[in-house]
């Protein structure tokens, strides 16, 4: 990973909150804009970027290591390329030597961006990356309930023992027009990057990038990546 | 090659050791090769002779490789690896990620695909000799 200037890990803990809608949508946002970006699927067991964005037929090429194909103008990485429909049934430290084998064997080339989407809860990918990975920053999603931001509260205090960096808060599925989530973050020292709208077409999206990108749910992302554009040191 | 990738982060490690145990000359490096990762011996010995650094100019790598022995956690039977009876795309999805291991073999007694590597999975390195 030595030639990726920023390394974001999407996360939030809690499942369901839209980690993968929100870091594919992302990735192809940041793309759009002229940035070069990678996205890597760090959720082994329930990989879903690559329906997201409609991605099949492809596969990485071997090159002293492996170098993953392009798509939609993103350097996309899977599990999938190897358990294909198959469910990976994984425990911890088989996760771990998963993490370690594709870190080590994934060759990214030169990129603006590398977007991770992180598996829900906070144990062995969370714990392996912020051990292994340099230069990691963490963008944390939430709903507006009490129930998902108290684990993001408890990934963000686990960033903070470890002094990993939060870039901050996404508070996805927004309903209406509670504080909540923004007392919250305030309460933690966070920014709060934005408030992505509930979209209930969002699902009629799910596999074609264009349509994505024009949901209400892609603008709400659009604000995110102006706001993450907007911290120093991002091109 | 997959394999050239495995010999940087083999001589990246050694060279880690190496340092902590400050040595001046690397003269050995034994390295074991498990099984189920299905490596190409020749192929990871001449990228570690073609990526070593002059540290390691006049060591020998000794590659040793061990069998994949596999523990069912359901039932507890063990059994050993064979990529002989793999077709070949998912000989080689292990060959990538060993642990996907776990999406396309199961135990031959119960079933379950639940089970532990005992040993036989990656590569790791296993000594390093040296002048101080």
């Amino acid at each position: 990973m030595k030639h990726v200037r920023n390394l974001i890990a999407v996360s939030g803990g809690k499942g369901g909150v839209g980690k993968s809608l929100v870091a594919s949508t992302l990735a192809l946002i940041l793309a759009r804009r002229g940035c070069k970006v990678g996205l890597f699927d760090l959720d082994f067991t329930s990989p879903s970027t690559h329906i997201i964005l409609g991605i099949k037929g492809v596969h990485p090429k071997e090159e002293k290591g492996i170098i993953p194909p392009k798509v939609h103008n993103l350097q996309y990485m899977s599990i999938v390329y190897y358990s294909g429909d198959l469910a990976a049934p994984l425990r911890g430290t088989d996760i771990s030597n998963a993490l370690i084998e594709l870190l080590s064997i994934t060759r990214w080339e030169k990129l603006d961006y590398l977007i991770l989407d992180m598996p829900p809860g906070i144990s062995d990918v969370t714990l392996d990356l912020t051990r292994l990975v340099k230069h990691l920053k963490f963008l944390i999603v939430t709903t507006p309930s009490q129930l998902a931001f108290e684990t993001a509260k408890k990934l963000a205090s686990l960033l903070a023992t470890l002094k990993i960096p939060v870039m901050g808060i996404v508070e996805n599925m927004t309903m209406n027009q509670s504080q909540f989530v923004q007392q919250q973050a305030k309460r933690l020292g966070l920014n709060l990057l934005g408030q992505i709208p509930h979209d209930p077409k969002v699902e009629y999206a799910i596999g074609n990038t264009d349509k994505l990108l024009k949901t209400v749910f892609a603008k709400g992302v659009e604000q995110v990546v102006t706001e993450i554009q907007a911290q120093r040191h991002y091109p | 090659m997959h394999e050239w990738a495995l010999a940087e982060a083999i001589i990246s490690a050694a060279s880690a050791t190496a340092e902590e145990e400050v040595l001046k000359e690397v003269t050995e490096v034994k390295i074991k090769i498990g099984e189920l990762q299905q490596i190409e011996k020749d192929v990871l010995d001449f990228a570690l002779s073609q990526l070593k650094t002059a540290k390691f100019k006049n060591a020998k790598f000794k590659i040793v490789r061990v069998r994949a022995k596999l523990k069912c956690r359901a039932c507890s039977f063990q059994w050993n690896f064979t990529k002989e009876k793999l077709d070949k795309n998912t000989a080689e999805a292990i060959h990538f990620v060993p642990e996907i291991a776990h999406s396309y073999i199961k135990c031959p007694k119960c079933g379950s695909p639940d089970f532990e590597i005992l040993e036989g999975r990656g590569v790791w390195l296993e000594s390093i000799k040296g002048v101080k």
